[in-house]
């Protein structure tokens, strides 16, 4: 028998002083790897949408139809870029935290290092997710409408301690954030909730140094705000007065209501929920039991309730909420269900700790019209036709 | 005894950690591009449309049109969209919806142009500043936009931004 190269010839010599003959299947297995992949079989991968021209600009969407739990691999966690990726070094990256401060500081990445980190579970949010539902636009796939979604285990250190270094004045009211990237990334953050202790200067995701696309080497994590906020690639922090009304506060992620003003520091992703299996592109072989999997969260504490319907909205059941349910982080939910070959609409909905309950679309536009867009938090129905297919409902 | 210390930790702790180094006012002022609504970050300078006007040609006009009229789902508009907030197309532009001349300043001197970022001298960004105004009818074509006659101009959309009233939406079944 012919034998590929490298890997394959050193299992082949292995079985043979193993005793087995040549043709048997290998059973003592591949090499080890010192960083590793997934299994060649699994292909699930983000789709990307470049928002303008200019390539690295834009999003790309995490496809939770295909993952399990509430923590997103790195490399599957979405994307939104307002200028690209930057390459940076580390050994050369610093914070500047300057403005209205006692001691205006330059912290490099071993410094950061040094200070008390802690770690912490959080989903992750753009305020733009599901934005065209409102306006009744429903993509096809749950990656499609609710992919700019994720969950991590972030570590680094609490804000509020680098803060404290360089020693707050009593009129810095608020922090411009800046990110390294090419546009300068900038949003200003109320100074009560900078010194929250949740929140990170955040170096670690998933156990590993962040990915160059969620910030390398230093982001920051606000817990439960809208993921333009977690402004990337930190490298400034200056505190001011008033807000700098940057670009990305004021010209983008303000939402218009019905009159024609706009909601501005909208920050908070209120509860919302989605059933990721079985979703729109997948489809049901076969007639029987089928577990209702899907996904909620809230970015003001944790997910209380999750009910699910599986009779087009008429009648709702509690889902098992799945261990750990933890304040601002993606909560699993499931639910068994029967199905019984007929067309039916399956939907999710969600009560958080506060009491708030996921509104359907009707009502959010009853009270938001049609404009303001961000921050869409409205049911999401998928349809399962008689032929299994299921599609958007 | 073990619990108390653990409740004693915090204050045992460093109030500081003398971490980080001092900044010089050199490299805070290379760092340091944030611009307030009330011009503080401003640098000196100044420059009117008819000066923009030109180096919009050169700089921004293959992405944002001649005429600021931008390019569909690429590139925002910079003109127009007056009268529309409250309608049910919404066309936000600098014209129609930014709130202060500080902020479409900072945009350009920070992000722009979009592949050659902060390239651009201050009186060139007063200038391709003054031009979006001037194409906005928010200046004339030779007013003269300085560091301090350039934050004194009220945006249409100034008083156009109101709190975070949520939660909004009361559901109920």
């Amino acid at each position: 028998m012919a034998l590929s190269a490298g890997v394959a010839g050193a299992s082949a010599a292995g079985l043979t002083s193993c005793g087995k003959g040549d043709d048997e299947p290998s059973a003592s297995g591949a090499n080890m790897r010192t960083y590793g992949e997934r299994a060649p079989q699994e292909k699930t991968q983000r789709v990307i949408r470049e928002l303008s021209a200019s390539p690295g600009t834009g999003s790309s969407r995490t496809p939770l139809q295909d993952l399990y739990g509430i923590i997103t691999p790195s490399a599957l966690h979405y994307e939104r870029h307002h200028a690209g990726v930057p390459a940076i070094d580390p050994a050369k990256h610093s914070l500047l935290v300057h403005g209205l401060v006692d001691k205006p500081l330059i912290f490099t990445m071993d410094d950061i290092r040094r200070f008390p980190a802690t770690s912490r579970i959080t989903f992750l949010e753009c305020g733009g997710n599901v934005v065209g539902e409102q306006r009744g636009i429903f993509p096809e796939t749950v990656q499609g409408s609710h992919g700019l979604l994720s969950g991590s285990q972030w570590t680094g250190v609490p804000l509020g301690l680098i803060l404290r270094e360089a020693g707050l004045k009593p009129e810095a009211k608020w922090m411009l954030a800046e990110g390294a990237d090419a546009c300068r990334m900038a949003r200003s953050i109320p100074i009560e909730k900078a010194l929250d202790p949740e929140v990170l200067v955040a170096y670690g995701q998933n156990g590993e140094a962040l990915r160059p696309e969620n910030g390398y080497p230093l982001r920051l994590i606000i817990p439960g705000w809208e993921g333009n906020t977690n402004v990337k690639w930190l490298h400034r922090l200056h505190l001011t007065a008033e807000p700098a009304m940057s670009a990305k506060e004021t010209a983008y992620y303000t939402e218009i209501r019905p009159d024609g003003k706009a909601e501005i520091f909208t920050f908070v992703m209120e509860a919302r929920s989605v059933i990721t299996r079985p979703s729109g592109g997948q489809k049901l072989t076969s007639q029987g039991f089928h577990e209702i999997v899907g996904l909620a969260w809230t970015g003001r504490g944790k997910i209380r309730q999750v009910e699910v319907s599986v009779d087009n909205g008429k009648t709702w059941a509690e889902a098992e909420l799945q261990e750990p349910v933890l304040s601002k982080a993606l909560t699993a939910f499931r639910f068994p269900w029967r199905w019984n070959g007929e067309e039916v609409v399956i939907q999710c909905r969600c009560t958080d700790e506060t009491g708030y309950l996921q509104p359907t679309r009707e009502e959010l536009i009853a009270v938001r019209g049609l404009n303001s867009g961000y921050h869409y938090n409205g049911l999401r129905p998928w349809r399962v036709k008689a032929t299994g297919e299921v599609v958007s409902a | 005894m073990r619990k108390l210390l653990f409740l004693l930790l915090p204050l045992l702790m460093p109030a500081q950690y003398n971490l980080g180094r001092p900044a010089t006012p050199a490299e805070i002022q290379t760092a340091d591009i944030t611009v307030l609504p009330d011009g503080t970050g401003l640098p000196v300078g100044h420059g009117n449309a008819v000066a923009g006007e030109v180096i919009y040609k050169s700089r921004c006009a293959v992405c944002h049109g001649p005429k600021g009229e931008g390019r569909k789902n690429e590139y925002p508009a910079l003109v127009g969209g007056k009268g529309t907030l409250a309608t049910p197309k919404p066309v936000k532009t600098v014209g129609s919806y930014w709130p202060y001349t500080t902020t479409v300043w900072d945009h350009i001197n920070r992000a722009m142009p979009f592949n050659t970022p902060r390239i651009l001298p201050p009186n060139d960004v007063y200038s391709v500043t003054a031009f979006i105004l001037y194409l906005n009818g928010i200046v004339t074509r030779d007013q003269q936009l300085t560091e301090k006659t350039m934050p004194k101009i009220v945006m249409p959309n100034r008083d156009g931004f109101v709190p975070d009233s949520r939660p909004d939406i009361k559901a109920h079944r």
